[in-house]
């Protein structure tokens, strides 16, 4: 049992998350105020909810690199359009239209994925270029700082403040809410719904999957929509913390989000991930590149350090498994004792 | 109840005026095992689709359960007890043994909630009923092929099967999971469910059946119970001919054997194995799974690592570790999943056989000269009698014996002094079969040194002049073919502890002339 416990990856990922957190927290204490872990928190919202989204695209033996697309263009497009009404109402208006826009969006990765079964790689790489040429060359290329108020004034919605020693108030950011709640959802989606084990089926063998009678088709689109709703909600937060609208943000990030969960154990090939996973791997990225510069080490080798761990983390299961086949194939008999 | 569950009666299907089924009837009582016998392309797979609504017939009826069907679809099939169990099984790798036995009757029942108690319970009561234990927690890709097989029938017991289709069931096992899953049929069969065993295998037709029905070239040839047939017999209905099949009759030719191995071991694999291997002779290797059998092959050709020991060619010590230094001392090696390692199944036939002596094709210039190559494999395809319509189409487009065939031609147009054949026959049909041992048997007979690896005892005793039994990663026995027959060699086979006068040491390393 024990040895089961700690076979998997995500005991491998807490464990490395805790004895780099020993390690930094030993060097500068000030890892651990509550004002680093309030940042901490806040940087890892967005990762976190988008990563959340990548795991369900790769359990179910897909990709997606369209989704940093689809949140920058609901994000960008829906300060847009409330600017332009002049809506003078609070965030969640922001959320509910960013959140449909990203439907839509997910609702056309669907479409060429489940309605033409082509690769998900191609479409969302296609879809990625296609949602972001739109933007820049529709919606607008300019960054927006004149925000509508809602938005303008999220940064500012702590779920509480402290003030420490020195007198610095410091408040852990609400959209972290967003990350627990989706992080639930998807939880209970994926363990307890037979949605959620038609998405692990689908990854496990698509073909046994068909001759099971699952509905591939509705599986797909429930996907790759609620990747988008995900995506648009993450864009939203992101822009509202930044005080800023740029259309040119985020699209760059997709390849650390999904290094972040297959560090997780969610694996490429598809059928196998999890939440807690993903979220330690979210973390475990996170802390590395928010807290190096605590430590001493240079900003410009953040980006080595985190391919290094990532390379580390995804090749050690992939070494096991090597090991695993090199076990003794026979089980050879003693000889007798002459 | 009624005394008969399906009926099927004057059941004919063309496909683009290729008569697949042509008025084929048949009745299937509950808890009986039914055995339906024919060759690759007899209309058994198209039978099997009729049964499971996936394909509708053009004429004729069924009656499931006193129900007639004018359609038959593939949820009535299941509503009515149907479950057809394909040979890869259609199992997920990824979820556990309890979730893959009753995902499919969450399913088919519209839940949307799993409850993980109920899933536990379900495979629990599935695996009590056929009286076997697994893991429910294991993950079914780290469990054995037997026991995939074992999950596959529960998750059909668990839909309230009444009738159970079991496509080459036992084409992957050894032969003792074969014997684990016939008792798993009767305890299939206790419970009052049918069982249409689909095989080629004559002697576990024998064996298991209460009735059996033989079909060629989408007709039913006869439908009788078994306890009216022979081995023969079977032959006979199923290919239209007697096969006789003669012994390989080895004469020693040289003086020096091609090759000998000495003392040689790999950790994990096998331990101290001696033999000798001289020109123009066939030497089984057999024993369990597990006993070391494939990996003794896979080390001779340079796949497995070997610690100790010495393999000589020509009676000169050789060094062998890696599959490029096997090949270049001459030898081949034909694998057991000819569908995975041994061909390119969307390329050509022509593209096949060529691709290892690719480098000799060339024309002017150093380019590939497609008239060579066509010619080559035509020759190729000629001497080994490759039924195909055009040499342009892909592998996957042969039946599994022509398959075996485009493998061998490979590895022959490279002309290796020793080859390896590692189950030969494995899911050939029997018109096929003798065919492929007369290729053997000529092979050996132009000086190759051939060793096949087999647990199929009627081959072994018809193709080997040498039979060599490994156990427990040991060599526990070296025979003259002529030592041995069907059931001396059986009972070798599963024996458990050693067979009694130490064997293996006592007897010579080369054949015995004479």
């Amino acid at each position: 049992m024990l040895k089961k416990l700690f076979s998997r990856q995500e005991t491998l990922v807490g464990v490395t998350l805790i004895v780099l957190c020993l390690v930094i927290g030993a060097i500068n204490p000030v890892f651990w105020t509550p004002g680093n872990w309030f940042d901490l928190a806040r940087s890892a919202t967005v990762t976190g909810i988008f990563a959340i989204g990548v795991l369900i695209v790769l359990v179910s033996g897909g990709i997606d690199v369209s989704f940093t697309a689809i949140a920058v263009f609901s994000m960008y497009t829906t300060t847009v359009i409330m600017n332009q009404i002049g809506f003078e109402g609070g965030m969640p208006a922001f959320f509910a239209m960013s959140g449909a826009i990203g439907i839509v969006l997910g609702l056309i990765n669907a479409f060429f994925i489940a309605r033409f079964r082509l690769p998900t790689l191609i479409v969302t790489l296609g879809t990625q270029s296609l949602f972001r040429g739109f933007l820049l060359f529709v919606i607008g290329s300019k960054i927006i700082r004149d925000l509508p108020p809602g938005m303008a004034q999220y940064s500012g919605a702590f779920l509480f403040t402290v003030t420490d020693a020195r007198g610095i108030t410091v408040g852990l950011h609400s959209a972290v809410l967003f990350l627990v709640a989706v992080a639930i959802v998807a939880q209970l989606l994926l363990r307890y719904t037979m949605l959620g084990r038609s998405i692990y089926a689908l990854g496990g063998s698509r073909e046994a999957a068909e001759r099971a009678g699952f509905n591939i088709v509705q599986t797909q689109v429930f996907i790759y929509a609620f990747v988008g709703l995900l995506a648009g909600i993450a864009g939203m937060i992101y822009g509202g913390l930044n005080r800023q609208a740029n259309s040119q943000d985020i699209v760059g990030q997709e390849l650390d989000v999904i290094a972040a969960t297959v560090l997780g154990g969610a694996s490429i090939a598809g059928g196998r991930g999890s939440v807690i996973g993903t979220l330690l791997g979210v973390m475990l990225v996170t802390v590395m590149s928010n807290s190096l510069i605590l430590v001493g080490i240079p900003s410009i080798w953040q980006r080595v350090v985190i391919g290094a761990i990532i390379i580390i983390g995804t090749a050690v299961p992939a070494i096991r498994s090597l090991r695993a086949a090199r076990r003794a194939n026979v089980d050879i008999e003693p000889l007798p004792a002459e | 109840m009624s005394d008969v569950f399906l009926s099927l009666t004057h059941i004919s299907k063309s496909y683009a005026g290729v008569q697949a089924l042509d008025d084929v009837s048949l009745v299937v009582k509950p808890a009986e095992i039914h055995c339906l016998v024919g060759e690759n392309g007899s209309g058994k797979s198209t039978l099997i689709k009729i049964i499971a609504g996936v394909v509708t017939p053009d004429q004729g009826e069924i009656v499931i359960n006193g129900k007639p069907f004018r359609r038959l679809t593939p949820m009535d099939a299941i509503r009515e007890g149907i479950q057809v169990i394909y040979q890869d099984f259609s199992l997920f790798p990824n979820l556990t043994v309890a979730e893959n036995i009753a995902l499919n009757y969450e399913l088919s029942r519209n839940a949307r909630i799993v409850r993980w108690g109920q899933v536990r319970q379900l495979a629990e009561a599935a695996l009590g009923k056929i009286g076997v234990r697994l893991p429910l927690d294991a993950e079914v890709e780290s469990i054995s092929v037997a026991d995939k097989q074992l999950v596959a029938i529960c998750r059909a017991l668990v839909q309230n099967a009444r009738l159970i289709i079991m496509d080459e069931a036992t084409t992957a096992l050894t032969e003792k999971e074969i014997r684990a899953l016939f008792k798993v049929i009767h305890n299939v069969q206790q419970e009052g469910v049918a069982v249409l065993f689909v095989s080629h295998k004559l002697d576990e037709v024998l064996e298991i059946a209460d009735k059996a029905m033989i079909i060629r070239n989408g007709k039913v040839v006869v439908d009788v119970d078994a306890a009216n047939l022979d081995r023969n017999k079977l032959v006979y209905y199923m290919t239209g001919r007697r096969i006789e099949e003669a012994d390989y009759d080895y004469t020693p030719q040289q003086k020096r054997p091609l090759l000998e191995v000495i003392h040689l071991s790999s950790r994990g694999n096998f331990q101290d194995v001696s033999f000798s291997l001289w020109p123009g002779e066939i030497v089984g290797v057999t024993g369990l799974l597990g006993s070391g059998r494939t990996e003794l092959a896979l080390s001779l050709f340079g796949v497995l690592p070997v610690d100790r020991g010495e393999i000589r060619i020509d009676g000169k010590p050789v060094h062998i570790n890696s599959i490029q230094s096997a090949i270049e001392h001459g030898i081949g090696y034909v694998p057991e999943d000819r569908l995975t390692e041994g061909l390119f199944l969307d390329q050509s036939i022509n593209r096949n056989i060529v691709i290892r002596t690719i480098d000799g094709l060339t024309g002017r210039g150093g380019l590939l000269s497609i008239t060579r190559l066509k010619e080559r494999a035509r020759q190729w395809i000629r001497d080994l009698s490759i039924k195909t319509s055009d040499p342009e189409l892909p592998v996957k487009s042969l039946s599994g014996g022509n398959q075996q065939r485009v493998v061998l031609a490979k590895w022959l147009a490279s002309k290796p002094r020793i080859l390896i054949l590692n189950g030969p026959t494995v899911g050939v049909d029997v018109g096929s079969k003798s065919e492929l041992h007369d290729i053997i048997k000529n092979l050996a007979r132009e000086g190759i040194g051939i060793l096949v690896i087999s647990d199929d005892i009627p081959e072994l005793l018809h193709v080997c002049n040498r039979i060599l039994l490994m156990r427990r990663g040991r060599l526990a026995g070296m025979f003259d073919r002529r030592e041995l027959d069907e059931n001396k060699l059986t009972s070798l086979l599963t024996e458990s502890t050693p067979a009694a006068p130490a064997a293996s040491t006592t007897q010579s390393l080369s054949p015995q002339i004479g």
